[in-house]
């Protein structure tokens, strides 16, 4: 049978992958509508204020998914982390303070307005609120992912009684390692967000419906995919970088280099055996490894057998979901390409092989998001805080029972109301479309107009 | 010793703002049985649709506060109310869905009606066993200084949950008094007489029995420097529900939501009171419990710029969906 332990693990894992997709989801369909609202209170181009409407209800539904799903993060790092908490406390709780003071009441006092504000609020304040929402939960981001990388790499501290005391707050908030795995993150956001786009555009458009707006949509996301995955790539790379330096074990794991060694290879399917401690067999390229970790040929990179077995993490999980993250980022960046080339010919809208290829695309983001999570969190174990505290010392005092009724739970509450209902409606959104928008203006009552039907 | 101090009155602050602003939208998920027409459940839903999330957002807040500034209160507390806490962020969760989805349903509809109100039923029913566990105080096993588990079940805090369903209600009723108008607004009149009694009740039933119930009380309620104290709380208290009932006879609009709300605050002075200076009920002090001063004050600076800043703009987001509501709104 499974331990509290175990069970806790999973049941953690399981609800922060699912949280995960909602934020990322809402942070980059909030920058996407602050963009939308502005060029069209810039150009008062009705197509712009189409696709608000739209994406305004596929980002309300999404944003309450995000809230509800975090409240059962944060009660569980009371609820199953309890030792993790009582030691480490003081140095993330006030980073969590913060980001509730900072962002998530921003973010809560404004999303009233913004969805429901269009005949209550004049378009200046109704844009600031979307911009406010946008800064809110791009703070967010920063918050939780400052808070993450002081797991993964911990500065600024002192041990006082087993009990971490932080000694530098400026070198705790603005981590080094936590600048370019935010940027990371919130490019992912955008990349997973555009290729949403993308595919219900394509969608439209292979069926013929609302053409003009799906045109639209479709060429400006595919504008900001060209435009960020190269730096995505580099950043990707830039972290890759910081992570040799910070956890050269996660490295190891991620390479399947079982011994230290220089100018390592470039392995592209291998399988590593943490029980043999070896990779049962391996492809690569030659110094490719070594490479790409210390931008040098004949860089050393540690070897996994360095440390004890019971250090190590499990290799193969680390290896195979950064490359479905890297495998994904590749495909992204060939897809940008074709798809800028096809629109500067004037074709793409014309292409129907293109435009179902880019239907099919719209998970790739939201895939490479949660395999670069196992990347970075299943390659931090056996460790909770890297080098200090571990899993097996972090979990609570409660019984396996009470932890698997809650799973269970968890389960087929997130099973049946996420994973059938969001998309039933998600579906229902989509399939309905912008239509009932075409002749409605927004705030009427600033002209003393009636208000119409659909508008509410 | 200041700052902690500090920290466990921001704490105070927090939690009964939860309980005030949640407590109205919970009480309306709750009420939602006793109102059977679509189109008025719709306006039900529209008086708290626009600030449901920041209301929720307190309850964040705390936790997070409470992590932040005790953690040790925080690590010991939690596990011992695993039950009761999951029961609280399922019942959460299944009425945020249910907002959610509502607007979008038509043949899942009821559904989405059950799920509001079930899941409000659920994360009351949590909190009153919450607070019924916390107001008798926990076993400790000597030996390892562990708590016992399953002492967040017990029948003062199945009463305790009573009680706050009937309160969150009636609170939710105020609430739907001041937002609406016409029949509908009749009918809540006609909700609230009623439900004021059973509070009144079960009031006075908790007032007798938690003293029972946890030994600290017992020498805290009927300590004599305290009993003139208690008389004089007593007497507000029978005060505030006098006028409750006048307002609610005599259709005024405002004053049973202002009257609640006052109620609600010195329940809660007493209730959290009764227990100083524990944190963990006769185990752990608020100083035993606290961080460490950096993080304390770290963490006051913060807060002491942006409270005030959210609770503006907050009062703000209010204002803007003041007034009656009198249709339904979608986006
Ligand atoms: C659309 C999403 C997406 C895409 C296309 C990529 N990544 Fe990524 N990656 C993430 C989304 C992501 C993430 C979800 O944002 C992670 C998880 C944890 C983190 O900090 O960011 C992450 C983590 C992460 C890490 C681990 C950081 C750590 O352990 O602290 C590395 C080394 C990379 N990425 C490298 C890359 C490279 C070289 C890419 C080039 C193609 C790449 N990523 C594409
Ligand atoms: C949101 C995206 C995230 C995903 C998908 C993710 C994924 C995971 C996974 C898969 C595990 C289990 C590892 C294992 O047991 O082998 C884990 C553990 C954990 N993560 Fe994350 N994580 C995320 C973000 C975070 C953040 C931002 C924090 C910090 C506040 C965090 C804190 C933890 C903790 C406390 C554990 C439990 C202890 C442990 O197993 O290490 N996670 N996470
Ligand atoms: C990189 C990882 C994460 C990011 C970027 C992130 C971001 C966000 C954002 C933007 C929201 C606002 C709601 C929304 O937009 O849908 C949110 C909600 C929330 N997140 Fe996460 N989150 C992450 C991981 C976590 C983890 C690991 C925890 C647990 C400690 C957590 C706790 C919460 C809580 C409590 C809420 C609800 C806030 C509310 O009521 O508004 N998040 N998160």
């Amino acid at each position: 049978m499974f331990t509290a332990l175990e069970l806790s693990r999973i049941q953690f894992a399981f609800t922060v992958s699912f949280h995960i997709i909602f934020p990322a989801f809402s942070i980059g369909l909030a920058m996407f509508l602050t963009v939308m609202e502005g060029l069209w209170l810039y150009t008062k181009n009705p197509l712009y204020y189409q696709a608000i409407r739209f994406w305004t209800k596929v980002f309300a539904l999404t944003f309450g998914m995000g809230v509800v799903s975090g409240i059962v993060m944060e009660f569980q790092l009371g609820t199953n982390w309890a030792g993790f908490t009582k030691q480490i406390g003081s140095v993330l709780g006030p980073l969590f303070v913060y980001e509730v003071l900072s962002a998530f009441f921003i973010e809560a006092g404004f999303i009233g307005i913004m969805l429901f504000g269009w005949n209550k609020v004049g378009p200046k304040l109704h844009y600031l609120a979307t911009i406010l929402v946008t800064i809110g939960t791009t703070i967010s981001a920063y918050w939780i992912m400052s808070a993450n990388s002081w797991m993964q790499h911990p500065v600024g501290y002192q041990i006082i009684d087993g009990k971490f005391i932080t000694t530098d707050w400026l070198a705790v908030v603005f981590n080094p390692y936590t600048l370019p795995r935010f940027i990371h993150m919130l490019l992912a956001a955008y990349l997973a967000t555009s290729f949403v786009i993308i595919s219900v555009s394509a969608y439209y458009l292979l069926n013929n419906q609302f053409v003009d707006f799906a045109k639209k949509c479709l060429s400006s996301a595919i504008i900001v995919v060209m435009i960020i995955i190269p730096i995505q790539i580099y950043i990707g790379d830039e972290s890759g970088i910081k992570v040799h330096e910070a956890q050269p074990i996660k490295t190891a794991a991620i390479e399947g280099i079982w011994d230290t060694q220089k100018g390592a290879p470039l392995l592209i399917v291998a399988w590593p055996s943490n029980i043999e401690q070896r990779n049962l067999f391996e492809v690569g390229i030659p110094y490719g490894a070594a490479l790409i970790n210390t931008h040098k040929l004949d860089g050393e990179l540690q070897g996994l057998k360095s440390v004890p077995q019971e250090d190590q993490p499990e290799a193969w999980i680390v290896f195979y979901a950064f490359r479905i993250m890297v495998g994904i980022g590749l495909l992204m960046f060939t897809y940008a390409i074709v798809a800028i080339w096809l629109l500067l010919r004037g074709k793409l809208f014309q292409s129907r092989l293109m435009l179902q290829a880019s239907k099919y695309m719209a998970p790739t983001g939201f895939i490479a998001i949660i395999t670069g999570w196992f990347t970075a969190e299943v390659g931090r174990q056996p460790w909770a805080v890297y080098g200090l505290i571990r899993v097996n010392d972090a979990v609570s005092n409660v019984s396996m029972h009470d932890v698997l009724v809650s799973l269970a739970l968890i389960i087929i509450v997130y099973g049946i109301i996420f994973g059938v209902f969001y998309f039933h409606f998600l579906n229902k959104t989509i399939k309905k479309g912008p239509a009932d928008f075409d002749s409605v203006e927004p705030f009427y009552f600033l002209r003393g107009a009636q208000p119409q039907e659909g508008d509410k | 010793m200041e700052l902690a101090l500090t920290w466990l009155l921001i704490i105070a602050f927090i939690i009964i703002m939860y309980i005030l602003l949640d407590g109205f939208t919970l009480g309306v998920g709750l009420l939602f049985p006793l109102i059977k027409e679509d189109s008025e459940r719709d306006i039900m839903v529209t008086t708290v649709l626009p600030v449901w999330d920041g209301n929720e957002t307190w309850l964040v807040f705390a936790g997070a506060a409470l992590y932040g500034a005790f953690p040790l209160a925080f690590s010991t507390l939690f596990p011992i109310w695993y039950i009761p806490l999951m029961l609280l962020i399922f019942g959460l969760l299944l009425r945020g869905i249910a907002f959610e989805f509502r607007l979008k349903a038509h043949e899942t509809r009821r559904l989405w009606d059950w799920c509001l109100f079930g899941g409000s039923l659920m994360a009351v029913i949590a909190q009153g066993l919450v607070i019924g566990s916390f107001v008798s105080g926990f076993q400790f096993n000597p030996a390892t200084g562990e708590a016992i588990r399953e002492q967040w079940f017990s029948g003062f805090g199945l009463f305790c949950a009573f009680a706050l369903i009937i309160a969150y209600g009636l609170l939710g009723s105020a609430r739907l008094i001041k937002k609406t108008s016409g029949s509908l607004q009749t009918k809540f009149y006609k909700i609230s007489a009623k439900l004021q009694w059973l509070l009144m009740l079960a009031v006075i039933v908790v007032g007798v029995y938690s003293p029972q119930s946890s030994k600290l009380q017992m020498r805290y309620w009927f300590d004599l420097q305290h009993s003139a104290f208690i008389l004089v709380f007593l007497i507000i208290m029978a005060f505030l529900f006098a006028i409750h009932a006048l307002a609610i006879k005599n259709r005024f609009e405002n004053l049973p939501f202002a009257s609640l709300i006052i109620i609600f605050i010195l329940a809660y002075l007493a209730l959290v009171t009764s227990n100083l200076p524990y944190l963990v009920p006769n185990q752990i002090t608020f100083m035993q419990a606290k961080a460490d001063d950096g993080a304390l004050l770290f963490m006051l600076v913060g807060a002491a710029i942006l409270i005030p800043v959210l609770l503006f703009y907050t009062a703000y987001a209010y204002k803007i969906f003041g007034g009656k509501t009198n249709e339904k709104i979608s986006y």
